[in-house]
C-alpha cells in the first residue's frame, strides 16, 4: 500500500508481490487493518445469522429453519459476534493506534503480533468451516455442560466450538502479552502513565483482563476437550466426582471479565472522541483511570451472577447481588464525566460524535437493566428469558459497536486518507439508532412477559407475536444501516476527499503525523509534556491546526523485517487441533499423525522465527 | 393468605398503568398468561415487589441522565468558527458527588434485594392453609416435565397440579442436562441439575390453568419442553388425586375404587378394548405408563395417566385434540423432531381410533 512506497530503500523488498507483502507484514498498521477487514467479513456472517434468526421468530410457529439449524444459528451468532467480531474490531484499533498513540514506531513484539493476526484468522475460519459440513456448534456460545459432553453431543459441533476457542485464545493471549509491554515500555519520552491517552488506558486495562482471565478458559477447554476425545469426567456426573457446575464456575470466571474486554475499549474510543468534539479535555481524567481500573477488578468477582438461578443459597447470592450493584459506581462515575466532559463544550456534530453520543444513551439503559439483573431474585425471573438478551445487546451493540462505529468514523481519514462521508454517516447512525431500539427495546417487554431465551419458534397466544415481529423489522432497519455504511466505504475508497493529517482538531500523536502514516510512523521520536499532547504543541505553537507534516525519506529508520514464521507457526497450531478433532470422532490415541505434524511445524517455524535477524538486511 | 402481605409499595399502580401504555404503544395486546408482571402467588409477588422497586429508580435516574445528556446537546452547539471553550479539567466535588449519588441510589436497591433473598430461600413450614407444604418431586427430561409426589405415591407428567393456598415444595433433579423450571406467575426460575437436587416453593393464590416452560438451554426441542400448572380448589384437587389413585388400583390390582372403572376386558367397547390390546403390541407400554401409581415399567416416555382428559400434549406444546393426538402419535418426528419416540410405523384410521378412543378412557 502507500505506506511502503515512497522510498525504494525501504521498501521490504522489491520482488515482493502485494500478496506476500501482506502475508509477512508485521507492521502494526497492516496487521491493524488485516483485524478490521477480517473482522468485518466475520461481523457480517454473525449479522446474517442475527437476520435468519429474527425471520425464524417474526412470527409463532415458523417453520423457516430447523430447530437444530436454530441452535447452530444462535450458537455462531453469539461465537462469532464475541469473538470473532467485536474483540478483532476491538484489536484492529489496538493494532493500528496504540503505538501511534504512545509515539512508538511499532508494538513491542512485531512478529509475535503478525502470529496473533493469523491464529486468529485461521481460528476463525475453522470455526465457521463447521457451517459448511453442517455442523456447527449448537451448544450455546456458553457451552454448559453436560450438554456439551460427548453422550449429549455426540457430533463434531461442540468440537469446532471448543478448539476454535482455544485456537482464538492463543490469539488472545499473545497479543494480550504484546500489547501490555506495548503500553508499560514504549511510551514516547515525557509520557507518564498519568499522561497517556484514554484509549491507551482502556488497552492496558483489557489486555490486564485477557491475561488474567482467558487462562481459565483454556484450562476449562482443555478440560472440556478432555471430556470429549479422551474419556476424562471433569464435568459429567456419573463417574469420579466430575460437576457440571464446574464448568459453569469456569466459564463465568471468564465469562464475566470476557464482558468487560468488550466494553472497556468501548470506553477507550469514546473517552477519546467526546473530548476532540467538544474542544474540551475530558473531565475527570484520574477518575476515568480509576473506575476503568476498578470495573476491571471487580469484574473477577461478580462471575456468579450468572448463575442465580442454580441456587447457590442465600449467602452467595446476596454476596454476588450487592458485588454486581458496587460495579454500577464507576460506570456511573464514568457516564456523568463523559456528559461533564460534554458539557460547556462547543459540540461539533461529525458523524464520530454522533455514534458516542449514541453509545453513551444506549449504554445507560444498558446499565440500567443490568442493575436490574444484579437484584438476585428480579433476575431470578429474567435471567435467560428475552429480558437479558435485550439487557446485553444494549450493552455490547448499544454500548460496544455504537462506540467501534464511532471509532470507524473518527480514525477512518488517518488508516486510508480519506474521509468518510459525512451524510452517509449521518444516515447509516440513525438507521442503527432507530434499528437497534425497534429490534431489542421490545425484548425487555417480552421477556418480562415470559418469553425464555434459544427457543426456535413460540405458540401463539402468549402475547409475544407484536414484540417479535417489531423485533424482526428493527432487525432488519439495522442491516439496512450497515448496507450504508458499506457503500459510504465503497464510496470513499473511489472517490472520498483526502484526509489531511488532522482534520477533527485532535489531541493525541497520531494527528501530528501524515494520513495515512508512513512505515515508521514518527520520523522523528516525539516528546510529551502533558496530556492531550497534540493540543499542548498547537498551544504551544499558537495555532488551531499544525501545517501539514511533510512526507519523509525515512532513511536509517531501522524497521522489524518481514517473515513468513508467524504465520507458518499459525498454521501448525490450526493443524494440531485440526488433529484432535478427527482423532475424537474415533475415540482413538489423542495425538495422531496430524497433530504430531501441526506441533512439528510450529516447532519448526519458531526455531527459524528465533533465529531470523530482527532487522531487514537492506535497511542497513 | 402471605400472598396479600407483600407490601404494595404506593406507586404500585402507576407503574401498572405505565405498563399497559408501554404495552398499547407496543401495539401488542394480551393476555399474557406466562407473564411475570401479573404474580399469582407469593413468592413471584415477592420478586415482583423488588423488581418495581428497580423499575421505578431506574426511570427517574433514566430521566434524569438521559434528560442531561439531551440538554447538553441542545445547549452546547458549537460551530466550527467558534472560540475554543473554557478548558475545564474537572472538579472533585462534582465528581464526590455523582459518586455519592448512585451508591445511595445503589443501597436503596441492595436493602430489599438482601431481604427478598432471604425470604425466598427457606420454604415455609406451613402453608396458608394450615397443612404441611405439598411436597413435589420434579425431574427434567428432554424435553418433558416429570412431576411425583412421593407423600401420595403419584407420578404424572408435563401438567403439575396443586391445590390453591398450599405451598408447594419442589424437590427438582434432571434425568440427563441442565434445565430450568419456570412458571413466571408463581415463581422465579431454579435449574435443575442431573448431580444435585434443587429446591423452589410457591403458594397459589387464585386457581387456574397456567403455562411454565423450560428456560435453560437443553438441545434441540428446548423450545418445546413446556408444562401446565394446575391450580385447583382443595375439593378438585382431592378428587384429581384420587383419580390418580383410582387408575393404579384399576390397572394392577383389579379392586377398582370408581364404579365406571370396573368394565372386565371383554364387556368394554371392543374399540377401547381393541385400543388397549394395541397400546401393548404396538410397544407404546414400553416407554409409557397409563398409571400413576409406582409404575414398575414405562419410565422412559413420559407417564400418561389422565392423558385422555389433559389440556396439552407433547410437552405443553400441542391442544390434546384427536387429530393432534394421532398426529404426534404416527408422525412424531415430524412434530416434534430429535425427540426419543420415533412414531409409529403406518397404522390404519381404525387402528388410530382405536388407540385414541382407549388413551380418552384415561380420565
Amino acid at each position: 500500500m502507500a505506506t511502503a512506497a515512497l522510498d525504494p530503500a525501504h521498501a521490504t523488498s522489491p520482488k515482493r508481490s502485494v500478496l506476500v507483502d501482506w502475508l509477512t507484514t508485521v507492521d502494526h498498521k497492516k496487521i491493524g487493518i488485516l483485524y478490521g477487514a477480517s473482522a468485518f467479513i466475520f461481523f457480517l456472517i454473525g449479522g446474517l445469522e442475527a437476520e435468519v434468526i429474527r425471520l425464524q421468530l417474526m412470527k409463532p410457529d415458523t417453520h423457516l429453519v430447523s430447530p437444530e439449524f436454530y441452535n447452530q444459528l444462535f450458537t455462531m451468532h453469539g461465537t462469532t459476534m464475541i469473538f470473532l467480531a467485536v474483540m478483532p474490531i476491538s484489536a484492529m484499533f489496538f493494532n493500528f493506534f496504540v503505538p501511534l498513540l504512545i509515539g512508538a514506531r511499532d508494538v513491542a513484539f512485531p512478529r509475535l503480533n503478525a502470529m496473533s493476526f493469523w491464529v486468529f484468522l485461521l481460528g476463525g475460519l475453522f470455526i465457521n468451516a463447521s457451517l459448511l459440513m453442517n455442523a456447527a456448534p449448537n451448544g450455546g456460545w456458553f457451552g454448559y455442560a453436560p450438554l456439551s459432553s460427548r453422550q449429549y453431543s455426540p457430533g463434531v459441533n461442540m468440537d469446532f466450538w471448543a478448539l476454535g476457542l482455544q485456537i482464538l485464545g492463543i490469539a488472545s493471549l499473545a497479543a494480550g502479552v504484546n500489547f501490555f509491554t506495548t503500553i508499560l515500555n514504549m511510551r514516547a519520552p515525557g509520557m507518564t502513565l498519568m499522561r497517556m491517552p484514554m484509549f491507551v488506558w482502556s488497552v492496558l486495562v483489557t489486555q490486564v483482563l485477557v491475561l488474567l482471565s482467558f487462562p481459565v478458559i483454556t484450562i476449562a477447554l482443555v478440560m472440556l476437550t478432555a471430556d470429549r476425545n479422551f474419556h476424562a469426567s471433569f464435568f459429567s456426573y456419573n463417574v469420579a466426582g466430575g460437576d457440571p457446575m464446574l464448568w459453569q464456575h469456569l466459564f463465568w470466571v471468564f465469562g464475566h471479565p470476557e464482558v468487560y474486554i468488550l466494553i472497556m475499549p468501548a470506553f477507550g474510543i469514546v473517552s477519546e472522541i467526546l473530548p476532540v468534539f467538544s474542544r474540551k479535555p475530558l473531565f475527570g481524567y484520574s477518575a476515568m483511570v480509576f473506575s476503568m481500573a476498578f470495573i476491571a477488578f471487580l469484574g473477577f468477582g461478580v462471575w456468579s451472577h450468572h448463575m442465580f438461578a442454580t441456587g447457590m443459597g442465600p449467602l452467595a447470592d446476596s454476596f454476588f447481588s450487592l458485588m454486581t450493584m458496587l460495579i454500577a459506581i464507576p460506570t456511573g462515575v464514568k457516564i456523568f464525566n463523559w456528559i461533564g466532559t460534554l458539557w460547556g463544550g462547543s459540540l461539533q456534530f461529525k458523524t464520530p460524535l454522533y455514534f458516542a453520543l449514541g453509545f453513551i444513551a444506549m449504554f445507560i439503559m444498558g446499565g440500567l437493566s443490568g442493575v436490574m439483573h444484579a437484584v438476585a431474585p428480579a433476575d431470578l425471573q429474567q435471567t435467560d428469558s428475552y429480558f437479558v438478551v435485550a439487557h446485553f445487546h444494549y450493552v455490547l451493540f448499544g454500548g460496544s459497536i455504537f462506540s467501534l462505529t464511532a471509532g470507524a468514523y473518527y480514525w477512518w481519514p488517518k488508516m486510508f486518507g480519506r474521509m468518510l462521508d459525512e451524510g452517509l454517516g449521518k444516515v447509516h447512525f440513525w438507521l442503527m439508532l432507530i434499528g437497534f431500539n425497534l429490534t431489542f427495546f421490545p425484548m425487555h417487554f417480552v421477556g418480562l412477559l415470559g418469553m425464555p431465551r434459544r427457543i426456535y419458534t413460540y405458540p401463539s397466544g402468549l402475547g409475544f407475536d407484536g414484540y417479535n415481529m417489531a423485533s424482526t423489522i428493527g432487525a432488519l432497519t439495522l442491516g439496512v444501516g450497515f448496507l450504508v455504511f458499506i457503500y459510504n466505504v465503497i464510496r470513499t475508497w473511489r472517490t472520498g476527499a483526502h484526509a489531511p493529517a488532522d482534520p477533527w482538531g485532535g489531541a493525541t500523536l497520531e494527528w501530528a503525523i501524515p494520513s495515512p502514516p508512513q512505515e515508521w510512523n514518527f520520523a522523528v521520536e516525539p516528546t510529551v509534556s502533558e496530556k492531550d499532547a497534540l493540543w499542548a504543541m498547537k498551544r504551544a505553537a499558537g495555532v488551531k491546526v499544525l501545517p501539514e507534516p511533510p512526507l519523509v525519506s525515512g532513511k536509517g529508520i531501522h524497521l522489524p523485517s518481514p517473515s513468513w514464521w508467524p504465520l507458518f507457526t499459525s498454521f501448525g497450531i490450526l493443524i494440531f487441533m485440526v488433529g484432535i478433532m478427527v482423532k475424537g470422532e474415533t475415540h482413538g490415541f489423542p495425538f495422531g499423525p496430524i497433530s504430531v505434524f501441526g506441533v512439528l511445524l510450529t516447532a519448526f517455524s519458531i526455531f527459524k522465527w528465533s533465529y531470523q535477524p530482527v532487522d531487514h538486511p537492506t535497511s542497513h | 393468605m402471605r400472598y396479600l402481605h407483600v407490601p404494595r409499595p404506593w406507586y404500585r399502580p402507576v407503574g401498572l398503568l405505565g405498563a399497559l401504555a408501554a404495552v398499547l404503544v407496543a401495539g401488542c395486546s394480551g393476555p399474557y398468561p406466562q407473564s411475570t408482571l401479573e404474580p399469582r402467588g407469593d413468592f413471584a409477588a415477592m420478586v415482583d415487589s423488588v423488581f418495581m422497586t428497580t423499575v421505578y429508580l431506574a426511570a427517574v435516574v433514566f430521566v434524569l441522565v438521559e434528560g442531561a445528556l439531551l440538554f447538553v446537546l441542545f445547549k452546547f452547539r458549537g460551530k466550527p468558527s467558534d472560540a475554543d471553550p473554557k478548558q475545564i479539567h474537572g472538579s472533585t466535588v462534582v465528581e464526590i458527588i455523582w459518586t455519592i449519588i448512585p451508591a445511595v441510589v445503589l443501597a436503596v436497591v441492595a436493602v430489599p434485594t438482601v431481604r427478598t433473598i432471604f425470604a425466598t430461600a427457606a420454604v415455609p413450614a406451613t402453608s396458608p392453609d394450615g397443612q404441611p407444604p405439598l411436597k413435589v418431586e420434579v425431574v427434567g427430561h428432554q424435553w418433558f416435565w416429570e412431576f411425583r409426589y412421593p407423600d401420595l405415591g403419584i407420578t404424572t407428567a408435563n401438567e403439575l397440579h396443586v391445590p390453591i393456598h398450599r405451598t408447594v415444595d419442589l424437590r427438582m433433579k434432571s434425568a440427563d442436562v441442565i434445565h430450568a423450571f419456570w412458571v413466571p406467575q408463581f415463581a422465579g426460575k431454579r435449574d435443575v441439575f442431573p448431580n444435585r437436587e434443587t429446591r423452589l416453593w410457591f403458594t397459589a393464590a387464585v386457581t387456574g390453568e397456567f403455562p411454565g416452560a423450560c428456560a435453560e438451554f437443553c438441545g434441540a426441542e428446548h423450545a418445546r419442553m413446556d408444562f401446565y400448572l394446575m391450580v385447583d380448589s382443595a375439593a378438585a384437587f382431592t378428587a384429581w388425586v384420587d383419580r390418580r389413585h383410582a387408575d393404579s388400583t384399576m390397572m394392577y390390582t383389579g379392586a377398582p375404587k370408581h364404579a365406571a372403572d370396573s368394565v372386565p376386558l371383554g364387556s368394554m367397547d371392543p374399540k377401547v378394548a381393541r385400543g388397549k390390546q394395541l397400546f401393548t403390541t404396538k410397544t407404546c407400554v414400553v416407554c409409557h405408563s397409563l398409571s400413576a401409581m409406582n409404575p414398575f415399567k414405562g419410565q422412559i416416555g413420559p407417564n400418561l395417566s389422565g392423558i385422555g382428559t389433559r389440556k396439552m400434549i407433547g410437552a405443553g406444546w400441542l391442544p390434546n385434540t384427536d387429530e393432534n393426538l394421532r398426529e404426534w402419535i404416527e408422525h412424531t418426528q415430524k412434530v416434534k423432531p430429535d425427540v426419543l419416540m420415533k412414531g409409529l410405523p403406518p397404522i390404519s384410521d381404525d387402528e388410530a381410533a382405536a388407540l385414541i378412543a382407549y388413551l380418552r378412557t384415561m380420565r
